[in-house]
């Protein structure tokens, strides 16, 4: 069975549907794209896989690594082993960057019934990681994305993935807004994270990222449904035509 | 989906965890009040002659006062005849050596997470540990002898250092400041005494831990605390209570001077048992706390921590007279269910170049009501004198209230104050990125408050630091949903 497997989604905020009738299935150790225009669903999708509640899943089933994701709190899906990477990382004042994820890590260990992980261990691996991604250490002292720009939240996202170490990462267009450099590092240290096991799922707009990250599968999302699947070829076909051969499928 | 109204539901259920009574002979005086009552506690106490004056004037004042009414809180009349006034646990005489305690004493403070020890987890603090009217122990007094710095109960301040408490008693709160001082004034039982003699400074923190456990008492005691010139103390006061059904009234003092180029630094960490969910029961905190510093670069800084109570009613002071003085306030006043906090500070200023700084964290959930009220007060002379007042609020859902009444009198030109106010509610999208990141809801709930208190957390001394935090958790257990 698919590590993800979303059948017959439907969502609805507000009364309005933004997800309408999605299916995807994704394998361990494999990279799938999201593309699709503005306003699609494609957030939508990543926040109703994290457990956002205030999304209305109307029909539909998402199994995650053999489970009923849907049942489960935001919290519980973390320790299962899923992530994400959001579009727009908020800032939470008065808690320093380090204490928060040290504060994760271990939620995620005890939710595992693991032991905490010991405070020199975890500053070895928090600086071995936040050189991978190009964190300046004065960042990780920081309050949490308090003031940092928007590349700098971005990578922090990346750090919390490294040090999260999740099964399935979503990265809701972490790439928007990243400079070429960054975005070399970023995608460094998501191919770095590649593993048989560990799965991703890229929303982005633009093919750029896959020609670093270079994904098994790409799909174009098209008012809440995927109107296409195809390989890495797709991405590029797409910066090419753009969506508007796909708008009109859709209708 | 199990909703997260209902795993909040369940951790509600859990109860105040300081609720227990202590199963132990008490010796109580019958409720109500007359100077007979007043003569009897001081007799009781082997109190001299100008001490039960003292007493009878300040209850002779209080007869004339009435209760203040201008604060945000509510409460039904409160029947001063119905209360006892004087509660102690039976024993002959006070315990010469800790290991003299009664065991169900000793159990009651172990329970409480502040065993009666003078090694291990409480090396760094001494203790004075105050079960309802009266001291029951009081550790490494020895050890604070030699250096010249007395810490005992105030019972044993009055016999043992009369000139000083004659000198200071009443001399920063008169026993007529305020209806409830003058109470407190006239029927006050126990508390701490501290001084600290010149250029010493206190090399660990001086603690008292309050506990309430008779039924229908009050607690009304009351705290002194000196620090000569050039000495330096860290004083910590904490805070437990049963739950029961009545409310219960506690109506402390607390005395602070500081002399040329002291510092006191005086912490509270507020659990007074809060009512229960419905509002019922809970402690009436109504308490006159206020620091003078007397002498030429003194510092005189509050740090409290307020989780508990069914209402408080406090507002710890400084007054400023002497030149370049500094008072600092540091408030995290937390109110859920019904409870209300009307809470704040004065800083009077009358000496030259004095500073003072307020920092004020108020938190309101359930259906609770949360003031900040403080006044800063620039007098005549305080030529060049600063203040900054930072007062931030937090709600938590939209049943709850917070308030912020800052009185500001300036007399001099050259003063400089800056007051500062922000009103936010705890965001979904901070519980959501936290709980995506595997806190569970609750923690993720402590976390972002304690991100919006941690100046004031900051100040507290580091043995309580951790403790207060988590308190801010518990107490805030229920709260969002
Ligand atoms: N809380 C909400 N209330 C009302 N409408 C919402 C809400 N959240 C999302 N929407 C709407 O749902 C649609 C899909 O939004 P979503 O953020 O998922 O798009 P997206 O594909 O991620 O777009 P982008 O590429 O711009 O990030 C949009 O029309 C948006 O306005
Ligand atoms: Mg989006």
């Amino acid at each position: 069975m698919a590590m993800l497997d979303i059948e017959g989604l439907h969502v609805a905020v507000g009364g309005k549907e933004i997800i309408r009738g999605l299916d995807l299935a994704v394998e361990a150790g494999e990279v799938h794209a999201i593309m699709g225009p503005n306003g699609s669903g494609k957030s939508t999708l990543a926040h109703v896989l994290a457990g956002r509640e205030d999304y209305e899943v109307t029909a539909g089933r998402v199994r995650f690594l053999g489970q009923d994701l849907l049942e489960l709190e935001p919290e519980e899906r973390a320790a299962l082993g899923l992530f994400l990477a959001m579009q727009y990382p908020v800032e939470i004042p008065g808690v320093s960057n380090t204490y928060f994820l040290r504060q994760a890590v271990n939620a995620l260990r005890k939710a595992r019934g693991e032991p905490e992980m010991k405070p020199a261990e975890f500053m070895k691996r928090l600086r071995e990681a936040a050189r991978q991604v190009g964190i300046r250490e004065e960042l990780l002292r920081r309050d949490l994305n308090a003031g940092f720009s928007g590349g700098e939240k971005k990578r922090n996202e990346i750090l919390q993935l490294a040090m999260l170490e999740p099964k399935l990462a979503i990265l809701d267009e972490t790439d928007s807004g990243l400079d070429i450099d960054a975005l070399k590092a970023v995608a460094a240290a998501v191919n770095a994270l590649r593993t048989p096991e560990r799965a991703f799922l890229l929303i982005t707009h633009y093919q750029r990222l896959l020609n670093f990250i270079v994904p098994d599968r790409v799909h174009v999302m098209v008012d809440g449904r995927i109107v296409r699947s195809g390989g890495k070829d797709l991405a590029l076909e797409l910066e090419e035509r753009g969506y508007e051969p796909f708008l009109q499928e859709a209708a | 989906m199990s909703t997260a109204v209902e795993t909040v539901k369940q951790i509600t259920e859990r109860e105040y965890q300081w609720g227990f009574v202590t199963p132990v002979e008490e010796e109580t005086v019958p409720p109500g009040l007359d100077e007979e009552v007043i003569r009897l506690i001081s007799r009781k106490k082997g109190e001299p002659e100008w001490l039960t004056e003292w007493r009878l004037e300040a209850f002779r004042r209080w007869k004339t006062m009435e209760e203040p009414r201008w604060a945000r809180v509510h409460y039904p009349p409160i029947d001063y005849q119905a209360i006892s006034y004087f509660a102690a646990p039976k024993q002959k005489e006070r315990p010469k050596s800790l290991d003299e305690i009664d065991p169900e004493i000793r159990r009651t403070y172990e329970k409480l997470g502040i065993p009666i020890r003078e090694q291990e987890i409480l090396a760094g603090v001494a203790v004075d540990y105050v079960f309802d009217s009266v001291s029951v122990a009081t550790t490494f007094k020895k050890k604070l002898e030699e250096l010249g710095i007395i810490f005992c109960s105030i019972s044993e301040a009055v016999r043992d250092h009369p000139e000083l408490v004659r000198k200071y008693l009443g001399s920063v709160v008169p026993p007529g400041d305020n209806f409830f001082a003058a109470l407190n004034s006239a029927v006050f039982s126990d508390g701490s005494f501290v001084y600290v003699p010149p250029g010493v400074r206190c090399p660990m923190e001086l603690s008292t831990y309050f506990r309430i456990n008779a039924a229908g008492t009050g607690q009304f005691e009351r705290t002194l605390i000196i620090a000569d010139r050039g000495s330096y103390v860290s004083y910590l006061e904490g805070c437990t209570a049963p739950m029961r059904d009545e409310n219960q009234l506690h109506a402390a003092v607390v005395e602070l001077i500081a002399l040329d180029e002291a510092e006191i630094k005086y912490s509270t960490v507020q659990n007074w048992y809060p009512g229960d969910r419905e509002g019922k029961g809970g402690i009436y905190n109504f308490v006159t706390k206020r620091g003078l510093c007397k002498g030429y670069r003194s510092k005189i800084s509050w740090t409290q921590v307020e989780t508990g109570s069914a209402i408080t009613w406090k507002y710890p002071s400084c007054i400023l007279q002497g030149d370049e003085s500094v008072g600092e306030f540091y408030s995290v006043a937390l109110t859920n269910n019904f409870q209300q906090a009307d809470t704040g500070t004065k800083m009077v200023h009358i000496g030259r170049r004095t500073r003072s700084r307020i920092v004020s964290k108020g938190i309101a959930a359930g259906r609770s009501q949360n003031t900040y009220r403080g006044l800063v007060r620039i007098l005549r002379g305080a030529e060049g004198a600063r203040n900054h007042t930072q007062c931030d609020s937090l709600l938590i859902g939209d049943r709850c209230g917070a308030h912020t009444v800052p009185y500001i009198e300036v007399k001099n030109r050259s003063a400089r104050v800056e007051h500062e106010a922000t009103t936010s509610k705890l965001s979904e999208e901070q519980l959501f990125y936290c709980r995506a990141r595997g806190l569970p809801l609750e923690d993720a709930v402590a976390l972002v408050v304690n991100g919006f208190c941690r100046e004031v957390m900051e100040e507290l001394p580091m043995e309580f630091a951790v403790e207060a935090r988590k308190l801010l958790g518990i107490s805030l257990e229920g709260s969002v949903g």
